[in-house]
């Protein structure tokens, strides 16, 4: 009983920790596609930031410093991004798959160049990470039973971008429903012509969204590459970013529905790797590609209607031209 | 003041400067590693068209983008952004390799052809059925829908061939080697037949059927009412019900299409090159068929044109990674990347520039 309840606190443990960069990727793309900016380049920009943060930081040996790399690093490719969308009015799809097969190349092309270990940037000491915080008397507290546990375990134990990514969710619930910044933002993805109309700058909007929107995947792929892990190896977000991109459908384009559908996909995760090999009684054994599929073929059967319905913002994906 | 371009710099003076572009930004990449992108170019050159090996890698590789760019197009003409070419290929790749794992020892090569060309196009095709059906029926976005459909594919794959496919005593999740009778001719033997002497290569057959499916898709896009549908729906929805053509069948229609030609790529790889199925033969050819299709225009000849450079690019930039280590086969990947955005999301990056060129000579 004791052991069950320790395996079921890890689990969970673990789908916070796998949910983080989801969660801080859903609500990027949250930022972008209500502004009416679609982007299937998180992805992408989560690789940029996951290498800069830890190049920056192997050279450096200060997470924070690392940190601000993956951040600029980021945004830099929402800045692409957005002059390709909104300044040039370029094809917003083509611009995230341009982003994401650049990002996948280059950051190999430049590992390589510059750290000489087959694309790997070199493993970075304590100082250069985000360490798991220790809460206050987490020591004590881990010995009461029951309660111990979920307080070491659960609660703590985890690094400071794992409560950045929580913080998010609020926050941009907040932005988005709540602020005058927000409202503009939903009308701006909805109706640009009434936007424009009251006075108020659609590209300007946009390009707040898509900057916003980078910083964002920036804290994801720094999460990556020197809090999760402890060096940067090739194409490590390995699809994160369209999982991102599926819980935010999922979610319908809100802030906690879109969270719940990342610790949704964030548990099936954890249960897998647990699952692996083992036998389920009444079941077998579950093919883990099996849970690992499961993401994407839910939001497949959201997308298709039989889960409510997900409506994107009227306007995304089409660039605004002003009339003259 | 702006003219309209004239047609020739609309059809080939842009699209040249896009690449160039492109280009140029790859060369500052090489040039920020500290390597000479003009060394780099002349290796690249020489490694892909220097000799007939090379010109025969050259050509395997183009096979595939020709089939994949052609998949993109067809799609872009409906007004469909198809970037499920990743996951049809996979699944033309599987639909091929079934076939030939079940008939390779029973039927003669002349029938295994037609019967692997068949299950390519049925497998891509079916994997493409589903997001179009979404698309044109249930209103979801088939861009999202075709992208889960990718991982899909992934997952399917792996499953397969770790749990059901692999050979017997075996490590690697491969399936057992196809009876040779079974293998698509490559053209180093046909050549030597009737008296003409190249290097080995992996360029077999399929790339005649790539060359094929230009001129089949060239056809039934511009020269039959299908074709005529297909496009209208690209350009206007609503014009198209106007006339009588019901998009959702038309969406669907191209879709299948699509993914058949996408499914192609499993002739190749599987029947022509690995002769037995395994994982990961289809990678990059989807995404990079984007590229080619944009920088193609959408046009087969286009496409073919691209998928040749594509081929270059990638034959050359092993050679180049041969060459000088620094400079890595990813760098292949980069200039994919940059092409995709010059060609495509900054497509009309360079036009204000040429449009007042145009205006200054006018006046001149």
């Amino acid at each position: 009983m004791e052991d069950a309840y320790l395996v079921a606190l890890l689990t969970l443990s673990a789908t916070i920790r796998v949910s983080t960069p989801l969660i801080l990727g859903a609500m990027a793309g949250l930022f972008s596609e209500r502004s009416g900016i679609v982007d299937v380049g998180l992805e992408g920009k989560m690789l940029a930031a996951a290498f800069a943060a830890a190049a920056a930081s192997a050279v450096t040996h200060v997470a924070v410093i690392g940190l601000a790399a993956g951040i600029a690093t980021s945004v830099m490719m929402a800045l692409i991004h957005g002059y390709a969308s909104i300044t040039q009015r370029g094809n917003q799809v083509v611009s995230g798959v341009a982003i994401n097969i650049l990002v996948a190349g280059l950051t190999v092309v430049l590992g390589i160049a510059w750290f000489h270990q087959g694309g790997e940037t070199p493993p970075l000491p304590p100082e250069g990470r985000f360490m798991p915080i220790a809460l206050p008397f987490q020591d004590t507290v881990a010995a009461v039973p029951v309660l111990g546990p979920i307080y070491a375990r659960l609660i703590g134990g985890h690094n400071l971008l794992v409560y950045v990514a929580l913080a998010t969710v609020p926050l941009t619930h907040w932005i988005v429903n709540a602020t005058r910044f927000g409202l503009r933002l939903r009308a701006v993805g909805e109706n640009p012509q009434a936007v424009d109309t009251a006075g108020i700058s659609v590209a300007w909007l946009r390009y707040r969204a898509v900057i916003l929107c980078g910083v964002l995947t920036g804290v994801a792929g720094t999460y990556l590459s020197i809090a999760q892990n402890a060096n940067f190896i090739r194409n490590m977000s390995a699809g994160q970013g369209f999982i991102a991109l599926a819980a935010l459908i999922f979610g319908k384009w809100r802030a906690w529905p879109a969270f719940g559908a990342c610790l949704l996909f964030g548990f099936l995760d954890a249960v897998a790797i647990r699952l692996q090999g083992v036998s389920v009684p009444g079941i077998g054994e579950v093919p883990v590609q099996f849970i690992q599929a499961l993401p994407y073929a839910l939001t497949v059967i959201l997308l298709a209607g039989f889960i409510g319905k997900a409506v994107a913002p009227r306007a995304s994906g089409i660039p605004y031209v002003k009339e003259h | 003041m702006r003219v309209p371009l004239p047609r020739w710099a609309d059809m080939a003076l842009i699209p040249v400067a896009n690449v160039v572009l492109a280009l140029f930004a790859a060369g500052l990449i090489v040039l920020i590693i500290g390597e000479n992108p003009l060394k780099a170019v002349r290796i690249m050159v020489a490694g892909a068209l220097g000799d007939s090996e090379g010109v025969g890698y050259t050509l395997y590789y183009a096979t595939n983008y020709i089939f994949t760019g052609l998949a993109v197009a067809v799609a872009f003409h409906a007004g469909l952004f198809n970037i499920g070419g990743e996951g049809q290929a996979y699944l033309g790749g599987l639909g091929v390799g079934l076939v030939l794992l079940a008939f390779d020892r029973v039927l003669p090569l002349a029938a295994l052809i037609p019967l692997a060309v068949l299950a390519a196009a049925l497998f891509g095709a079916a994997w493409a059925f589903i997001p179009a059906y979404l698309q044109a029926y249930r209103g979801s976005h088939i861009v999202i829908t075709t992208i889960m459909f990718n991982f899909l594919a992934s997952a399917l794959m792996v499953y397969l061939m770790v749990n059901v496919l692999i050979a017997p005593h075996q490590m690697s999740p491969e399936s057992r080697e196809l009876a040779p009778g079974a293998w698509l001719p490559q053209v180093k033997p046909v050549l030597a037949a009737i008296g003409v002497t190249v290097a080995r290569s992996p360029l077999n057959l399929s790339f005649l059927l790539a060359l094929l499916a230009c001129v089949g898709v060239w056809a039934y896009l511009w020269h039959t009412p299908w074709g005529y549908e297909l496009r209208t729906v690209g350009q206007s929805e609503r014009a198209a019900v106007y006339a009588g053509v019901k998009p959702g069948r038309i969406i669907v229609v191209a879709m299948l299409v699509s993914g058949a030609l996408a499914g192609f790529v499993g002739v190749n790889e599987i029947m022509g090159v690995h002769h037995r199925l395994l994982l990961n033969f289809n990678l990059g050819y989807g995404f990079t068929g984007i590229a080619v299709a944009l920088m193609g225009r959408n046009h087969p000849v286009g496409v073919v044109l691209a998928g040749l450079l594509f081929g270059i690019l990638s034959q050359g930039g092993a050679e180049l990674a041969f060459e000088i280590p620094a400079i890595t086969p990813e760098m292949i990947v980069v200039i994919q990347g940059l092409i995709i955005l010059f060609s495509g999301a900054l497509a009309n990056f360079s036009r204000p520039f040429f449009e007042r060129v145009f205006a200054a000579t006018a006046r001149a």
